[in-house]
């Protein structure tokens, strides 16, 4: 019955790699990371467009920005209230969210992503 | 029957690979004459003990089957598959993936779609999922499951006996399914309820009562090879006196009793006889024949694997009765399958006789340490290489050869080079036919596992048509005039099928090129082979 | 129109509804579809793997009948095709991972043809193989990738992986179509189609057309169904992903909870990969098992060098050299072969 052993430790081999989720976390709670606005980005209340939008098309949106103006030189963004904003990730987006470690970070940490807009845009371009 | 036989390209004209129309499970059988055989012999069923000895006919209706045969079929389905897990996993893993589609001979030669090895499996993986899963049973036919009825049966007979388990398709399986296997569990279910054909069942009654397929007596199994003896003489001025059941000779000799009995294997057999003769003249080599044990090949692995059992048990037993050395065994097909992969398992451990020694030449054959057979191909390759054997290969210039793989000892214990070494060392014109028809993909002569009769003749030529045209291929090209093999079903079966398909073509067993070759010592000089064709520049 | 895969075609559109709609506000099925289901369906995958295995472990494997694909072990001039007819376990390993890695076997297929009625040929055939590669190993890379999803923090291996398949950037930025970011990961596209080619070949090619079930479809459409939603909610309809991975993290630390803002489309996508993993232990997919246990491909191929022990062997009604010198004794002695008993004198 050599064989049956084989046949019982490969099973076991495979149960512990496809439960390996299960015990990778095991005792670990993992929630949401929590977001902290900086009193600017609180103060403005919303976005250049609603939060619901923008926490799903955020990249989206920057990809659009970037080639609006690398490709056509064209600056300004106008949003579904008319107000208008410089397509900047720098002076726009990191003048309120000034603090990316502890709002852009902490939600792409948690879904392992690993955005490209870093390598060349600096974190903090105020130098503050 | 030869009459009635379709011609070549009309059988070829009928042949469609596109299968279409209804789904496999709404195509009713239609039981086509010259594609099956006759139903068994009571009489051979009851020799061996076996359920449900009678009278019937494919083709009648009622197949007089026991009342409660659905039941019987079941509860052998449910033994099987506790008893083999190839059977158990075969069964559940197959992904219809089509890869085994058209690598049958059966299909490639018929066109019928229930050829195709997925489906032959599907026939029983059919009843499976009805009788065992619980998905077919909840989703019936859309599951692909059916229930076991009188047509189901009918299917099973009609194609089970349409494959010759071969295993090419084994081959080319991405798991390694094998239908041969699928087609001996089904074979023994049928055979649970007498449903076997008589060109199995007969032989395998003959064999278990006189030793041999033919039923040859003792007394005309010797008449038979005195007859040989007396064509030796002619031949090469030598007589040869094959010694029979010889008590503590060195080695017993075990060949298809095909070979005693019907050309061309009847010159293969002169072949061993001569070779024989040379080493126990040259080097006192004692390799004896048995009555008792005359048949290598064995129809009881057609039937299920207890009648293989039973007819293989005979070798050993006369092996150990004899104090032989070890057994020595000849050119067939099936027969090596038995040996190589059941015989040790089944009738073993040989230990009371000794590992294979080439007294000769000191060869060990490590490879048939546990067996203790050596297959004759190995024997003669080894004698060869040792320049063991004076050969006068230019004594078969006047064929030009090919060389035709036989399926069992191919893809069940992997006999490829040996022959072709010895076939190189014998002749000088030697052709291979093309790649992917040779070697382990090699193509099933298309009357094995116990389905060369006469009445299912157009089965076989379109079963044979694959090697065949294989052989036209070469024929064609190279003037090849000669098929060699290792098989005595293919030496059976290969005369009709080359006759049909590419009739310049003659087939031959390696010993008779060997034979041929082999300079005995004291011999006349030579005028014919062991045919009596005359040799090359002895035409006048 | 066949049946077959309009049934499992018709089978997933509906299981996607299902879930769909189930999730949708008003309905709030949010607890059965993303935590109930998935639950039952882990289980019965492991419960029903782990016995479909063992139901195969206890199936005795009397003979050992290796297909043997090349040269024997013989004598010492001949080269042994070591891979192909094994002698040894180790190469019975060898065997084994390339049939399991490389698909070896199906890479031998060929594809006959009756030319002109006549004359058969044969070529290679590569496709079937390309395409069953394709389609596994851009399964296998779904799956691992997708453990970003199940683990906190994330193992490299996962984000090495994730960078590879993400190493084609594809961006899309017409006013009409803008895609891009997130980048494109190609096992996804791979993986559609690649299914898309089994599918296709089901259906065109005659003979696989005739052979297909029912059951051959399903999980092509399943496979199809769960990365064109995975697909969708990557790169169009954008989903919020935090929320998500909230939710599978919290099945896999047993803290299930549902969050706010997971979209329908999550939910008809995870439960499409419920019933892949419930439906998985009871059909063909067990194939992933089933190659291990294979007889003709697991065993070593020196029969006879090696005695295999058959663990039901019994014995068998065989008919003795008694019997039959019995039987043909005087023929024997009137031929002049050797008999052991000589026939009594009758007085």
């Amino acid at each position: 019955m050599k064989d049956k052993n084989m046949i019982l430790a490969g099973l076991v081999v495979f149960i512990v790699v496809i439960t390996f989720p299960f015990w990778f976390n095991m005792g670990k709670a993992a929630p949401a990371p929590e977001l902290e606005l900086t009193a600017k980005a609180k103060a403005a209340k919303t976005c250049v467009m609603p939060t619901a939008f923008m926490t799903a098309e955020h990249m989206q949106l920057l990809d659009v920005w970037r080639h609006n103006v690398v490709r056509s030189g064209e600056r300004m963004f106008v949003n579904a209230d008319g107000k208008l904003f410089d397509m900047s990730l720098s002076n726009t987006c990191l003048d309120c969210h000034s603090n990316k470690e502890k709002f852009c970070d902490r939600c792409h940490d948690y879904a392992s992503v690993d955005p490209y807009c870093w390598d060349c845009h600096i974190d903090n371009p105020k130098g503050e | 029957m030869a009459d009635e036989l379709i011609k070549p390209d009309e059988l070829l004209s009928q042949i469609d690979h596109r299968p279409s129309g209804a789904g496999w499970m709404d195509t009713p059988l239609d039981i086509r004459k010259g594609m099956y055989c006759y139903a068994s012999n009571p009489k051979s069923v009851a020799t061996l003990g076996l359920p449900y000895a009678r009278p019937w006919n494919p083709l009648e209706e009622d197949w007089k089957l026991p009342e409660n045969w659905q039941e019987i079929i079941y509860e052998g389905f449910r033994e099987r598959l506790e008893k083999f897990r190839s059977f158990k996993v075969f069964m559940d893993i197959c992904v219809r993936c089509g890869a085994c589609a058209d690598k049958c001979h059966f299909f490639i030669g018929t066109g019928d779609p229930k050829n195709m090895p997925v489906l032959r499996a599907e026939l029983l993986r059919s009843v499976y999922r009805n009788d065992f899963t619980t998905a077919g049973k909840i989703l019936g036919r859309l599951g692909g499951a059916r229930p076991m009825t009188l047509d189901v049966l009918k299917e099973w007979w009609y194609y089970l006996f349409q494959c010759t388990e071969c295993r090419r398709c084994s081959v080319f399986c991405p798991y390694g399914i094998d239908t041969a296997e699928i087609t001996i569990m089904g074979r023994e279910l049928l055979n649970l309820l007498g449903l076997n054909i008589d060109w199995i069942a007969t032989p395998v009654a003959n064999c278990y009562r006189t030793g041999n397929h033919l039923g040859i007596q003792p007394h005309a199994f010797k008449d038979m090879l005195d007859f040989f003896v007396d064509e030796i003489e002619e031949v090469t001025g030598i007589k040869v006196d094959p010694p029979y059941m010889q008590k503590d000779a060195d080695i017993l000799f075990i060949t298809p009793s095909g070979d005693v009995f019907a050309d061309p294997g009847t010159y293969t057999c002169m072949g061993y006889m001569l070779l024989f003769h040379y080493l126990k003249e040259k080097y006192d080599l004692n390799i004896t024949w048995s009555t008792y044990a005359s048949e290598g090949g064995n129809f009881g692995f057609f039937t299920s694997h207890e009648t293989m059992k039973r007819l293989n048990s005979k070798m050993y037993a006369e092996a150990k009765r004899l104090g032989v050395k070890w057994i020595l065994g000849g050119e067939c097909g099936h027969m090596w399958r038995v040996i190589t992969q059941y015989m040790d398992t089944m009738n073993g451990p040989a230990d009371f006789l000794e590992e294979p020694v080439n007294p000769i030449t000191g060869t060990t054959f490590e490879n048939a340490k546990s067996t203790k057979m050596v297959h004759i191909a190995e024997f003669t390759a080894d004698l060869i290489k040792h320049g063991k054997l004076e050969l006068d290969p230019g004594r078969n210039d006047n064929q030009i050869v090919t060389f035709h793989d036989s399926c069992n000892p191919a893809r069940g214990m992997g006999l490829l080079d040996e022959p072709r070494y010895v076939l190189e060392n014998v002749v000088n014109h030697f052709y291979e036919m093309p790649a992917g028809t040779i070697r382990e993909q090699t193509f099933c002569c298309g009357s094995g596992a116990g389905l060369n009769a006469g009445e299912n003749m157009e089965l076989r030529m379109a079963g044979g048509f694959p090697r065949a045209n294989a052989v036209k291929h070469v024929h064609d090209n190279f003037g090849v005039n000669m098929l060699a093999c290792v098989c005595a079903i293919d030496r059976a079966a290969f005369p009709a099928s080359m006759e049909y398909w590419v009739p310049e073509v003659d087939v031959t067993g390696l010993h008779e090129l060997v034979a041929n070759a082999l300079i005995m010592p004291g011999e006349k000089e030579r005028e014919t082979d062991l045919r009596g064709e005359p040799l090359p520049g002895m035409e006048e | 129109m066949n049946k077959n895969y309009m049934v499992s075609l018709i089978a997933v559109i509906v299981l996607f509804l299902i879930a769909y709609v189930g999730t949708q506000q008003g309905a709030g099925l949010q607890l059965v579809f993303g935590i109930i289901i998935p639950y039952l369906a882990v289980i019965l995958f492991v419960v029903g793997f782990i016995r479909r295995v063992m139901g195969w472990s206890r199936s005795a494997v009397p003979f050992q009948i290796t297909t043997t694909c090349g040269q024997q072990p013989s004598l010492p001039w001949f080269k042994q095709a070591k891979i192909d007819n094994p002698s040894s376990t180790f190469f019975v390993i060898i065997r084994m991972f390339l049939e399991i890695v490389c698909f070896r076997s199906l890479f031998r297929n060929s594809r006959m043809k009756l030319n002109g009625g006549t004359k058969l040929t044969y070529q290679l055939e590569i496709f079937l193989w390309v395409g069953a590669l394709a389609f596994h190993y851009a399964f296998f890379t779904v799956v691992v990738r997708h453990l970003r999803f199940f683990t906190e923090p994330v193992p490299f291996f996962v984000t090495l992986l994730e960078k590879v398949d993400s190493f084609m950037r594809i961006e899309v930025l017409y006013d009409a179509i803008q895609s891009g970011l997130p980048g494109v990961y190609m096992s996804g596209l791979v993986l559609l189609a690649a299914t898309l080619y089994l599918f296709l070949r089901r259906v065109l090619i005659p003979q696989v057309r005739y052979i297909s079930l029912a059951a051959d479809f399903f999980p092509l459409f399943l496979i199809m169904g769960i990365a064109l939603s995975g697909i969708f909610m990557r790169y169009f309809t954008k989903v919020d992903i935090v929320a998500i991975k909230e939710l599978t993290m919290g099945l896999v630390t047993f803290r299930p909870t549902i969050p706010e803002g997971v979209s329908g489309l999550f939910y008809a996508h995870m439960f499409l990969v419920s019933i892949l993993l419930a439906y998985f232990p009871f059909s063909k997919l067990m194939h992933l098992a089933g190659i291990f246990l294979s007889p003709t491909r697991n065993m070593t191929g020196n029969t006879r060098q090696v005695r295999y022990v058959n663990p039901w062997n019994y014995p068998v009604k065989v008919h003795t050299y008694d019997e039959y010198e019995d039987d043909f004794r005087e023929k024997m002695i009137d031929a002049g072969l050797p008999v052991v008993k000589m026939p009594e004198e009758q007085p």
